[in-house]
């Protein structure tokens, strides 16, 4: 019944080799998942349960009970040692190396035991409030607008300007054109780590230091996506747009309404490419940007964790948040960027 | 609903340009035109791209803490030759300026460990994907997954699994070894930041050698079947030699990514302890941004001479690919 886990497809027989394969690739999903999935249980874990040493697997939280008498709920401890041993008490309150506790079902009578000789029940459960501090204390949604902002802008100008300058490579005779065309090419060969000082002198001179289009405006002229629309629009057959010019259609018409239309495959290609830079992109933005008002998500992940009162529950939940959007893209079009990226190699 | 809306959208920016674009092709003609849709990205291009790289050269001879050209006074190849001033070149503590030589070194030590062990990774990972097994795709898509996400979540979860009370000490002291101060050890520091680098770049090239490994015809290893040939023989012999076309890119491209190094390491360790995780990108960040006076003409220089090594680094590359194309 689970033979096919273990069976090669289309052949029979199950040799050495396929077991270390499996062996390898069982070790390498543990590698490559398991410090996502720690970092996900983790984020579901109180400040008190992080502070933990050693950690817990899952997300534990202390069991309340409520009592009569007692208008908060009383933690419910487990009695280990001393007289009252293996009864379940609340908590009152601690006083010194002693806690006043009471049974749960004879509230009446005040009990002492020594804070050493008991132990915290606790059962499954998931601090939410992680998850809504990060909201209400963290201006979360202000850092994730301004990502989305950058991401979404930037990937609809990139989209755009590329495949005009695409276009116009692919389709057009004119001196200058093999020029121009490895003019783009050649800045592929400068990346932007390289003129991170003059850049800034640029921006600054414009103007756009805090600002977020100092980020799109340097990030949109990608030589990438010039080249992979280019490539793609060479297969679009001349005799099509030679037909739409017969009926009078403006140059702006076939670019928008034949060709852009057609190269759907590889704007899709280009767009998740763009996202993905756009989303992820860190240097550039930590220079331009200064205050944290203008934070991306993740300037504002890289300043919390600096700050030496670092709260790990606060900072883990803001990280989940932050790789949530590019994981759930990523499952949905896992087979196309995988594709894409094979066939044009570039990241 | 949500389609006539996107349609309408496309549209509207259809009917917003085309008048103003009909009016470009009355004046310049229809095939003068190309450069009126080349425009925009020329212009960024050269704003962004050319005049910055232009811009560099002034800043390297230039010196003070100014950013405006006009503050700054000449002072030719002081920079270089501060940067390059070394009574050894193997002691970074001889140098003047010992932080980037240390920088250098770090960087290169970097490069040869870190494109060494992922591209060794990446082939024995793609070669076991590239076999007739089930659940392929989905090993392949979580190989690859780590590559999606971005540099300062990577280093998040890293640095959560390494921190002292994290969840690998208490994995090793449950099995009865020490705990460690991961990233505050310069050693054990080091050799994190290769490994979470590899983490999160390694399904990028398994990908692409998965790729190269494809386009191998099956009937080479058919007729080596039919041979009688071993399969480790048929791996040294036939598989290791076609792939090298694909291996030389990778090799190339991995090393120039690595030579540029930065976001990961940066929020994983801030360059330390002390200076031993300190790569190129973040010394040029450090005296140009981070730090006050902002010494940009000693980074400018920095990046000229880095840019240098990445100008040949892509001449291999552009040798290669042109070779690999040739062979196909």
């Amino acid at each position: 019944m689970f033979g096919w886990i273990l069976g090669r497809r289309g052949r029979h027989g199950f040799d050495l080799t396929d077991w270390l394969s499996f062996g390898f690739l069982g070790l390498g999903v543990v590698l490559m998942l398991g410090p996502v999935m720690w970092l996900v249980l983790s984020s579901f874990k109180t400040e008190a349960a992080l502070q933990e040493y050693p950690p817990k697997f899952l997300p534990l939280v202390p069991i309340e009970v409520q009592v009569d008498g007692f208008e908060q709920p009383l933690q419910l401890f487990t009695i280990t040692a001393g007289e009252h041993a293996g009864r379940e008490l609340a908590q009152v309150r601690r006083i010194g190396l002693n806690a006043q506790m009471v049974d749960p079902a004879n509230p009446s009578e005040r009990l002492n035991v020594a804070i050493g000789d008991r132990d915290a029940l606790r059962e499954f459960g998931v601090a939410t409030e992680n998850y809504t501090g990060v909201f209400e204390r963290f201006n979360f949604m202000l850092y994730f607008w301004n990502s989305t902002f950058i991401t979404v802008v930037a990937t609809v100008l990139t989209v755009l300007f590329n495949s005009m300058a695409a276009f116009a490579l692919a389709k057009y005779k004119f001196t200058g054109r093999n020029a121009v065309f490895v003019l783009i090419i050649a800045t592929l060969m400068i990346p932007p780590t390289i003129t991170l000082v003059p850049l800034f002198l640029v921006i600054s001179e414009m103007g756009m230091v805090n600002s977020h289009w100092g980020v799109i405006w340097p990030a949109i002229a990608t030589p990438t996506g010039v080249f992979l629309l280019r490539q793609y629009m060479l297969t679009i057959p001349d005799d099509l747009l030679d037909a739409a010019r017969m009926d009078n259609a403006s140059e702006w018409k076939v670019y928008w309404k034949i060709v852009l239309p057609l190269s759907a495959p590889a704007l899709a290609v280009l767009v998740i490419f763009s996202v993905m830079w756009r989303w992820n992109e860190f240097l550039w933005p930590l220079i331009v940007l200064n205050r944290s008002e203008v934070f991306t998500l993740q300037l504002a992940l890289n300043s919390f964790q600096g700050e030496l009162q670092t709260s790990w529950s606060s900072l883990l939940a803001m990280t989940v948040l932050t790789l949530l959007p590019i994981t759930i893209v990523f499952a949905f079009l896992q087979k196309y960027i995988t594709q894409g990226i094979a066939q044009s190699g570039v990241k | 609903m949500l389609k006539t809306l996107a349609t309408q959208a496309y549209d509207g920016a259809f009917n917003l340009f085309e008048r103003p674009m009909l009016a470009l092709q009355r004046l310049f003609g229809q095939s003068r035109i190309a450069w009126v849709f080349l425009l925009p990205n020329l212009l960024i291009f050269g704003l962004f791209t050319f005049l910055p790289i232009i811009l560099n050269f002034v800043f390297a001879t230039t010196g003070g803490d100014r950013i405006l050209l006009a503050d700054r006074p000449f002072v030719g190849t002081e920079h270089f030759a501060s940067l390059l001033d070394c009574e050894s070149y193997f002691d970074p503590n001889s140098c003047h300026r010992d932080l980037f030589w240390r920088a250098v070194g770090n960087t290169g030590w970097f490069v040869l460990m870190q494109v060494g062990f992922m591209i060794l990774f990446s082939l024995i990972t793609a070669l076991i994907l590239n076999r007739d097994i089930v659940l392929r795709g989905f090993f392949r898509a979580v190989f690859f997954y780590p590559v999606l996400l971005s540099p300062v979540v990577v280093a998040l979860i890293w640095k959560w699994i390494l921190q002292r009370n994290g969840v690998l000490n208490a994995g090793l002291e449950g099995a009865g070894f020490g705990t460690v101060n991961w990233l505050l050890e310069a050693d054990w520091a080091f050799f994190w930041v290769v490994f979470v680098s590899i983490w999160c770049n390694m399904g990028f090239y398994v990908l692409i050698l998965l790729a190269g490994l494809q386009s191998i015809p099956s009937d080479v290893y058919e007729a080596a079947e039919m041979d009688g040939t071993p399969r480790w023989r048929s791996l040294w012999r036939i598989t290791l030699p076609l792939l090298m076309p694909t291996m030389l890119v990778v090799m190339v491209l991995s090393v120039i990514r690595a030579v540029q190094a930065f976001d990961e390491i940066y929020v994983l360790t801030g360059g330390g302890p002390g200076s031993a995780t300190t790569l190129l990108i973040q010394y040029i960040y450090d005296v140009g941004f981070a730090t006050r006076p902002r010494l940009y003409g000693l980074a400018a220089a920095a990046s000229l001479l880095m840019a240098g090594v990445l100008f040949v680094l892509t001449m291999m590359q552009l040798a290669a690919t042109r070779k690999q194309s040739g062979d196909n």
